[in-house]
């Protein structure tokens, strides 16, 4: 099993959510966060006085996926996620070793 | 702090023992002058609303205009400053301010004891006037209140709250009464001819002189320039700039003291300088920072409103929309050089109002065509003169005034919170309470 960690533009989610849910995903977790990558925040102006805000929203989705469907996730969301401009966001995937689903104890891809 | 509450104490107690020595007094409130002018139903009707309306330019105006500029941790504070403004004024008003302001004239400087604890101002007309007297004096009121309130803008976010209504009392009764009284009491200034319809002097420019001294003795917020200090709820202040809109046509057509032809031309100028204003500001903002901003659009019409204050009931409209479009772009250039001078006037007040103020009273002396004034573009080329005689002596008053003041304040009670109150915020530790959530 992986969990993705998809890092995107917020008014993307729409897009990455129906692209997700057409291949079948069953669920997601998704947060609001701040954060820079290259694209370095923005300027504010405020009667003339300029503030660098640094951190910019950004939406974080968390899918944990058998390993057979990893590949079609991640390019469901690189093409419903990607504008090609700076500020796009990033994916990780990294192992996952354990899933177990609270209300009946199931373990494994069984419990995804 | 103890030291404090009981100079708080005291000076209400003394407040409360004054008003009732004038009460009780021969010829107290209850008395009322005959005099010769009837009332007009007309007249009277308008200066009560339009007291009501400037009242309402302060609160919630000033104070959601204000509030809106703050981090969130002071806006409790911040507003507070504009609604406790308005009552320590009222009492002062009553008890000597109003006096000191509109009673005989003492060598142009000052209005004598006559009317200390409002005796004889009641529901007859004083001499010459449609209006109870009574009427007249609470529309004053509200014109004090509200030029103390503005002075709030320069200090926000660090002020000691004690300090602020010890301030307050003195600045009304130091410097806004003979201020009022040499241009509307019978003083110098209004004796030689001075042109200002509402206020552009009295109010706007004793209060941005007022506040740039603040920012000077106070100093710098902790973590100016480098903290994010950027307006914690921009909503607010859109509101309150709207409500100042609406609430100045009582400020400039009820300075009319009447409902006629001059209150009606003053309502349109006042409205046509604030539209060009907001425009004003923004196509210098637009071109020179590339986006247009609201916070630049209310702040070009407030300048707007300030710049046409001294003109209202001298000018037409098409004067009008050219001293308010040059209020926007003049007050733009004073915020800029706020900015490159460093002073911390935290909500501009200087840069409104003081430089709104000052171009507004030399312009009514290039455009006034009516209403018993004339100037520089209508042949009367002394006027100027006479209005920057206006401005230079207001700017030199309040000047000195102020700082004597703070100088007082704070050597007694002290002017600035703790740098730790100040991180923490002024809503919880000078008042125990809290904005949001």
């Amino acid at each position: 099993m992986k969990l993705i960690q998809a890092i995107i533009k917020p008014f993307k989610l729409d897009e990455v959510k129906d692209a997700l849910l057409e291949l079948g995903v069953q669920g997601m977790t998704v947060t609001e966060v701040k954060g820079f990558g290259r694209q370095k925040g923005h300027k504010e102006t405020y009667r003339g006085t300029e503030y660098q805000i640094e951190f910019v929203p950004k939406i974080k989705l968390e899918i944990a996926i058998a390993d057979n469907r990893v590949s079609e996730v991640l390019e469901a969301i690189l093409r419903a996620a990607k504008t090609g401009s700076i500020g796009d966001g990033k994916i990780f995937v990294s192992e996952l070793p354990s899933v177990i689903r609270i209300r009946t104890g199931e373990t494994g891809e069984g419990a995804l | 702090m103890k030291r404090l509450i009981n100079v708080y104490k005291m000076s209400v107690s003394c407040l409360l023992a004054f008003s009732l020595a004038a009460v009780l007094a021969p010829g107290g409130v209850l008395a009322e002058e005959g005099a010769g002018s009837t009332i007009n139903a007309g007249d009277t009707a308008w200066v009560l609303t339009s007291s009501a309306l400037v009242l309402a330019m302060t609160i919630p105006g000033l104070a959601l205009f204000y509030g809106g500029m703050v981090r969130s941790k002071n806006v409790l504070s911040t507003m507070m400053h504009s609604f406790i403004a308005v009552c320590v004024v009222s009492v002062i008003w009553v008890c000597w301010g109003y006096s000191f302001a509109f009673g005989s004239d003492i060598a142009g400087l000052i209005g004598g004891l006559d009317w200390l604890g409002l005796s004889g101002v009641g529901g007859e007309p004083n001499a010459g006037s449609t209006i109870p007297h009574a009427a007249f004096m609470v529309f004053q009121l509200m014109f004090a209140g509200i030029t103390v309130a503005l002075i709030s803008g320069a200090v926000a976010e660090r002020m000691n709250f004690g300090a602020f209504v010890v301030f307050a009392a003195l600045w009304v009764t130091f410097i806004y009464a003979p201020l009022a009284h040499w241009v509307w009491g019978g003083g110098w200034l209004g004796g030689m001819g001075d042109l200002d319809f509402a206020g552009g002097t009295v109010v706007h420019i004793s209060s941005g002189v007022a506040a740039l001294v603040c920012a000077l003795v106070l100093g710098k917020r902790h973590g100016y320039g480098s903290d994010n200090m950027s307006p914690h709820n921009l909503p607010f202040t859109i509101v309150g700039a709207s409500l100042l809109w609406v609430g100045w046509f009582g400020f400039n057509a009820g300075s009319a003291l009447a409902a006629n032809g001059v209150a009606a031309n003053a309502f349109v100028a006042t409205h046509v300088a604030t539209a060009a204003g907001a425009l004003g500001w923004l196509g210098v903002e637009w071109s020179y920072r590339g986006k247009p901003t609201i916070l630049g659009a209310a702040s070009g019409a407030v300048a707007g409103l300030v710049a046409i204050t001294p003109a209202a009931g001298y000018v037409g409209p098409v004067s009008a929309m050219i001293i308010g479009v040059g209020g926007g772009i003049v007050c733009y250039l004073g915020v800029f050089l706020k900015n490159k001078m460093g002073y911390d006037d935290a909500l501009d007040v200087l840069g409104i109002h003081g430089i709104g103020g000052t171009w507004g009273a030399l312009a009514t002396g290039l455009f006034a065509s009516m209403g018993g004034g004339t100037g520089l573009f209508f042949g009367n080329p002394g006027q100027v003169l006479i209005q920057a005689i206006g401005v230079g002596a207001t700017w030199i008053f309040s000047c000195i005034g102020t700082f004597i003041i703070l100088k007082v304040v704070d050597a007694t009670i002290g002017l600035r919170v703790s740098k730790e109150d100040e991180v923490l915020g002024l809503d919880l530790t000078q008042h125990r309470e809290r904005a949001y959530g």
